[in-house]
């Protein structure tokens, strides 16, 4: 408390810049005449009497500096002097600053940008209430190697009766068809148990929640939605609840509005997004019969019971899974080894990205202790220079540890000077960082400049300041005062050991960015190649936009019940499509069709039966198929081989027809002519579909693999509900969605159409991911590249600067001024090659890692490790121009008379 | 090395500062308010002249007193009508003290006691 007071005090009197000295010298006066006057009572004489008042007064200077001392804040003080002198410092030689505070920028912005996505995916808990209490139930049947197989209905009831859960969740989903607000819409949508948002733990904003103790077997027809639905759809409509939803053609009625801000858990960028919540009981239709097995994929969540740890609810689960095992030994097969994990919440969230963004965060503070030591190399070449300034401060009386102060509050201010420009190219370019980090990471929303992040900034600032600051500082240590002065700045320099632990340093830092550079490299010629391939397809001027039909719970009330019925859709919207201004060709697909931009979940996976090829059940090859309308060859320029396309007269009562690729065709008749065989897609019923022609490979489904296996499947048979519709031609991308979507909402007004981009764009998104880890590697390259070039520079003027007097004496006898260029540079060069050596070595071995990521370019292509390492030692050469250059140009009588 | 020796000296005495800073309050709890120089002839004359004092010395401690909320400051006029700023003890000083005394009381009883024994005491 006193001790609070009295900083409180005296930080009050340094922040108002008050100085009560003339109180002090007051007092003195007077001190020393009542002193004065009671020595002339003693009976000295007047002289005699004040000299003895001083004398026992004691020295006034001493007394008025621990006056000043206790009246302000002497250490702050002292700090702002140095800082002021830092400053000055740092103006008198902008070269070396600015190469400082850019490399202090780049490694504290980098690392700072690293941390605020660590902070928001990994440090933060889920924005929900008892956050550690959520748990992911993940069923796995490692037996037969499946794993993460989703929980069944049974399996769920049993575990909401075993008391180790407050609640759990099944959860399913996908997107859906929104009409009756303004404009029909494509919404993702989650449906799950009534008890869903009871175990999250959030309540709507508006309206109330669904029942957790809600038994419908079904739908319930009930429908939450999100903020951002309900103002973009509903117009923020404060009356909207009770009011219906159309959703694929199923009535459903609003009962609350979710809180703006609010998130799903969801596992996928699609799930987080989420717009529309439904409840059902998954027991009845549209779900199948509930049974154990076989399982309909369901995720399932769960919130422990409160003071339940993990792993004592996870015995108790292992106990309730070993006897439904034994009591339904039908269903759970010894072999499969059914186990149920439970999985914190927010693991299962961000679990996958826990690796990839730790050893980001390490790689990034690597560059950026590579960064420090290279400030520190500059710091010490400077020391150098600086030599006699601070023998002559110690001479004149500075104690030691002032000193340090001094040298550390110099490297503090370059830090903070450094961390400030960081984080302003930081905030600037804080728009286009978050574009480049692929959405498919978590939390993506959540990341921002917030104080945990500052906080850290400012802990690697101060730390950083620290570790380049002690080596000239513990340098300053130990000099031997007289040697200096005598020697006039010689005696700061390092021993031989200390030297040599620089030249390692540097060759190390060669080696690391020639590594990094040729891994870059390697990235971005495969890059390259991807880009280039030959895709078997013509992307140019081609557009694809979606509309997608509805599958209502009710299969009387679709319209496109049948294939016939949906034909005529389709040829009307292609009849009509086809006479927008500008279109030459028009197609109609499913998702899958949309070369490199499906999903996973848009693929049609069939099992292949072939006539005549018998195989066992649990060993029929699985096929990728795409249904498409006979003009989609011709408008993607994928030719035909053999056979025939479809036509208009394959419809739903004639003969089903197929359509395969070449791959196709090699991998299931090799040797034989595909064409005219017959194929069943259907494991239950046998209905036979001829094969009817071959067409040529393209890169629909990967651009790296060239031949996977692709079947086409005529549309007009077969009720594709994924449409996306495909136009070529001289298009204007502005006003094609808008005239596409009239057109087809004149033949169907409640179809949502959506997602127009071009083919070409969707090639790059293919990309996006390989993209990110070029352009990260790539930075970090750079980064090392840079640094490795001014590490060079440091320890090439340090030598230089070592060596003045010994090229003096050498020009002094007459050697050419290029013979000393020539001695610089070699020994820059010496460094350089020994580091290109360690990194060559280390690059082929490092490069056989990343074959998995290479397209079209060897991991030990030669042409890309010469390049690269004669990129590295070109910039080794400029680095060391500029101190050799110095060095040649030096006046060999001041370089004398520098000693 | 100069500037070496007069180091030491400082810290010679910071280390007195603790007991100096207690006899000026002792010496204002005893007296009343007092000016600088009248704290500093009482405590030279209570301490028996035994302590060498660097009068000047206690006008940091003063002022480091004062920032603690221990003693207060004012102006006025001494005995000989000479302008002399002025030291009181507060209230939150006089609990300082009486806090330090226990532990200075206790202290010395604990080193009497090792001083006083005898090795035949601790059979």
């Amino acid at each position: 408390m006193r001790v609070l007071k009295r900083f409180l005090a005296r930080a009050a009197n340094f922040a108002a810049r008050r100085r009560n000295d003339e109180r002090l010298r007051e007092e003195m006066e007077a001190h020393i005449a009542m002193q004065t006057e009671e020595n002339l009572r003693a009976g000295m004489t007047p002289v005699e009497a004040r000299r003895q008042a001083v004398l026992k007064f004691g020295a006034a200077g001493a007394v008025s500096e621990g006056y000043q001392a206790e009246q302000g804040l002497p250490l702050l003080e002292e700090l702002l002097g140095d800082s002021r002198f830092a400053l000055r410092m740092l103006r008198r030689s902008p070269g070396f600053a600015a190469i400082a505070i850019l490399t202090i920028a780049l490694g504290i912005g980098a690392t700072t940008a690293i941390f605020s996505v660590v902070d928001a995916t990994l440090l933060h808990s889920l924005p929900y209430p008892q956050p550690r209490e959520l748990v992911k139930l993940v069923d796995d049947l490692p037996g037969i190697s499946a794993l993460d197989v989703g929980l069944s209905v049974p399996e769920w009831r049993d575990l909401q009766g075993s008391g180790i859960f407050q609640y759990v969740s099944l959860i399913g989903g996908g997107s859906v068809n929104l009409t009756g607000s303004s404009q029909p819409q494509r919404i993702q949508f989650l449906n799950v148990t009534p008890n869903y948002f009871a175990l999250i733990g959030v309540k709507p904003e508006l309206g109330h929640g669904f029942n957790p103790q809600d038994q419908t077997p079904g739908f319930t027809l009930e429908a939450l939605i999100s903020d951002g639905l309900w103002k973009r759809a509903f117009g923020a409509d404060p009356h909207i609840l009770g009011k219906n939803l159309r959703l694929d053609n199923d009535l459903y009625h609003v009962i609350g509005v979710m809180p703006a801000g609010f998130h799903d858990p969801g596992w996928t960028t699609a799930q987080r997004n989420t717009e529309i919540w439904l409840a059902s009981g998954f027991a009845a239709a549209p779900a199948p019969p509930p049974v154990r097995s076989p399982r309909v994929p369901l995720e399932a969540i769960a919130r422990l019971q409160p003071g339940l740890s993990i792993a004592a609810a996870q015995s108790r689960l292992d106990a309730l899974v070993s006897s439904l095992q034994k009591q339904y030994p039908d269903d759970y097969p010894a072999k499969a080894r059914w186990t149920v994990r439970l999985v914190p919440l927010k693991e299962s969230v961000v679990g996958n990205v826990r690796e990839p963004l730790a050893l980001l965060l390490a790689a990034v503070g690597l560059v950026l202790l590579i960064g420090c030591a290279n400030v520190a190399n500059l710091l010490l070449a400077r020391a150098g220079a600086r030599a006699r300034e601070i023998a002559i401060r110690q001479a004149m009386g500075a104690a030691r540890g002032r000193l340090i102060r001094q040298l550390l509050s110099e490297s503090m201010i370059l830090s903070f000077l450094g961390a400030a420009a960081g984080l302003a190219i930081l905030f600037g370019t804080r728009r286009l960082i978050l574009r480049m980090i692929p959405e498919s990471v978590p939390r993506l929303n959540d990341i921002s400049m917030n104080w945990s992040v500052l906080l850290f900034a400012l802990a690697i600032t101060i730390a950083s300041g620290i570790i380049f600051g002690l080596a000239p500082a513990w340098q300053a240590r130990q000099v031997n005062l007289v040697q200096v002065l005598r020697r006039e700045g010689r005696g700061l320099l390092g021993s031989a050991e200390k030297s040599r632990a620089r030249r390692i340093f540097v060759v190390t830092e060669f080696a690391l960015s020639l590594v990094l550079t040729i891994a870059a490299v390697l990235l971005l010629r495969s890059f390259w190649d991807l880009y280039n391939v030959r895709l078997g397809f013509n992307s140019r001027h081609v557009m694809s936009v979606q509309a997608w039909l509805p599958i209502p719970n009710d299969p009387q009330t679709d319209p496109y019940r049948t294939a016939s019925q949906e034909a005529v859709l389709l040829h009307e919207v292609l009849r009509r499509v086809r006479t927008l201004p500008g279109v030459k060709d028009v197609a109609v697909g499913d998702m899958a069709a949309l070369p490199l931009g499906h999903g996973r979940n848009d693929l049609n996976r069939f099992p292949l039966i072939r006539e005549g090829v018998e195989a066992p059940l649990n060993q029929v090859p699985v096929v990728d198929a795409v249904m498409v309308t006979p003009e989609y060859f011709q408008l993607l320029d994928i030719s035909v081989l053999r056979g025939r396309i479809f036509d208009n007269r394959d419809i739903e009562t004639t003969q089903s027809v197929a359509m395969i690729n070449e791959a196709m065709a090699r991998a299931y008749w090799p040797n034989e002519d595909a064409v005219g065989r017959r194929i069943n897609l259907n494991l239950a019923k046998p209905k036979w579909t001829t094969v009817i022609g071959i067409v040529a490979d393209a890169h629909t489904e990967s651009l790296a693999d060239t031949s996977v296996p692709q079947i086409y499947l005529c549309a007009y048979q077969r009720r594709p509900k994924d449409l996306a519709i495909f136009l070529r031609g001289e298009l204007d991308a502005a006003v094609i969605p808008e005239q596409v979507r009239e057109q087809v909402q004149s033949v169907d007004s409640q179809l949502p159409v959506f997602g127009a981009r071009t083919l070409d764009d969707v090639l790059a998104d293919s990309l996006s991911g390989r993209r990110f880890s070029m352009e990260i590697l790539a930075g970090f390259a750079l980064t090392a590249l840079l640094l490795a070039g001014l590490g060079i520079y440091g320890v090439i003027s340090f030598v230089v600067g070592q060596r003045t007097h010994e090229i003096g004496i050498r020009l002094a006898l007459g050697a050419q001024r290029a013979s000393i260029l020539k001695i610089v540079l070699r020994e820059g060069m010496r460094l350089a090659l020994v580091g290109a050596a360690v990194g060559l070595a280390a690059a082929l071995i490092a490069s056989h890692w990343m074959a998995g990521q290479l397209y079209g370019v060897r991991p030990t292509d030669p042409l890309t490790f010469l390049a690269v390492a004669a990129l590295l030692i070109v910039v080794a050469l400029l680095a060391c121009f500029i101190p050799a250059c110095r060095a040649m140009r030096l006046n060999p009588l001041t370089a004398l008379r520098h000693d | 090395l100069e500037t070496q020796r007069a180091y030491k000296v400082k810290q010679k005495a910071d280390v007195k500062q603790g007991t100096l800073a207690l006899m000026v309050l002792r010496t204002l709890d005893l007296l009343g308010p007092l000016h600088g120089y009248g704290v500093a002839r009482r405590i030279e004359q209570i301490s028996g002249d035994l302590l060498r004092l660097n009068q000047g010395t206690l006008y940091p401690v003063l002022l480091k007193l004062e920032h603690e909320g221990a003693i207060a400051s004012e102006w006025g006029s001494s005995e000989n009508n000479r302008r002399a700023r002025f030291y009181t003890l507060t209230r939150e000083g006089r609990k300082v003290l009486q806090a330090e005394r226990r532990e200075w009381d206790q202290t010395a009883a604990i080193m009497g006691r090792f001083f006083d024994v005898k090795a035949e005491d601790l059979i």
